[in-house]
């Protein structure tokens, strides 16, 4: 069985299997990819370089997007 | 005749109201109001995507950024650093250059606090982004802006969401005479009759959520919002009547019976 590790994503704990490529998650969460942005420990990333990107123990994700505002 | 465009950054818009997207029902709430206000701008916030419930609904789904220029806000952001992050990830979402600085210094008066403001307008200017600073009204503040690089000046008319309409008119006036670049009255009108005061005092445009999203109907008084900009404008390019203490009759003297 695959190790186990905890990361943050949008300031929750998830649990994801060890060395998780950052562009399954995003597949796996089907989160619109042309309509957000994402950071990894504080630094945007590059949509193209999403699955050179393997997740490690408590990296921090955030995926915004735009919603109503003044 | 030339178009009267309002031109942010060598952009043309026609409308020259810019809505904000917050407070609404819902999200076709929101997009019926923008359609019927005429806008070609519209406010926006940056916050974080809900992972857990996907069927909530998205605002590209409703308000189409090819039609509708987004510009990005970063409200909610009390320093420089967070209203940096922002508006970095909102350029990496669609390639947004042109945004909406917004530092706030008080949670509750709203007020910006303008010393992260400046810097933040300085550090966004050299990083390529067209910075239209929203600012209190004071006219030195303003010029400091103007000559780091912001893209258009944005006083407050009162706090945001206040709906007191414009409070001091002659610091707007004082701005207005000083600056070339695009004035525009952000925050804290309460019904069109402000906004057409604003477009008289010679503002390049007003941009308004609260007074139309919490107006009872909203879609009149986004129409409202819309006709009163519209009517500002006019009466300020036809150079209105000097102000007199004493009456002056408007029919002739002569030929009275």
């Amino acid at each position: 069985m695959k190790k186990k590790i905890k990361i943050k994503i949008n300031g929750k704990i998830n649990k994801i299997d060890d060395k998780t490529k950052l562009s399954d998650l995003i597949k796996n969460l089907k989160v619109p990819l042309k309509k957000v942005a994402i950071e990894l420990n504080m630094e945007i990333v590059n949509k193209k370089n999403l699955n050179k990107i393997n997740l490690k123990v408590n990296d921090k994700i955030e995926i915004v997007h735009f919603i109503g505002g003044g | 005749m030339k178009k009267d465009n309002l031109i942010i950054s060598k952009r043309k818009f026609n409308s020259r109201l810019i809505v904000g997207t917050g407070k609404y029902k819902s999200m076709t709430e929101c997009a019926k109001a923008i359609e019927i206000s005429g806008a070609n701008i519209v406010t926006v916030a940056v916050r974080r995507v809900n992972i857990t419930d996907k069927k909530k609904p998205l605002l590209m789904d409703y308000i189409d950024p090819k039609k509708i220029t987004y510009l990005p806000n970063t409200a909610g952001c009390f320093n420089s650093d967070e209203a940096l992050r922002t508006l970095r990830l909102a350029r990496e979402i669609g390639g947004w250059k042109l945004v909406k600085l917004e530092v706030l210094g008080d949670k509750k008066n709203l007020f910006p606090e303008m010393i992260e403001t400046l810097k933040s307008t300085e550090i966004l200017t050299k990083e390529g982004f067209k910075v239209m600073v929203y600012c209190n009204d004071d006219p030195l503040m303003a010029k400091r802006l103007e000559n780091v690089g912001a893209a258009a000046i944005m006083p407050l008319a009162a706090p945001i969401g206040s709906g007191l309409g414009i409070l001091n008119k002659v610091n707007i006036q004082i701005i207005r005479d000083q600056t070339k670049l695009p004035l525009i009255i952000d925050a804290g009108l309460g019904q069109a009759s402000d906004a057409t005061i604003a477009m008289e005092l010679g503002c390049d445009g007003v941009l308004v959520n609260t007074a139309i999203a919490k107006a009872k109907k909203p879609f009149e008084m986004a129409k409202a919002f819309r006709n009163a900009v519209i009517a500002g404008r006019q009466s300020f390019l036809s150079g209105r009547i000097e102000k007199k203490i004493m009456g002056s009759a408007s029919s002739p003297k002569k030929g009275i019976i």
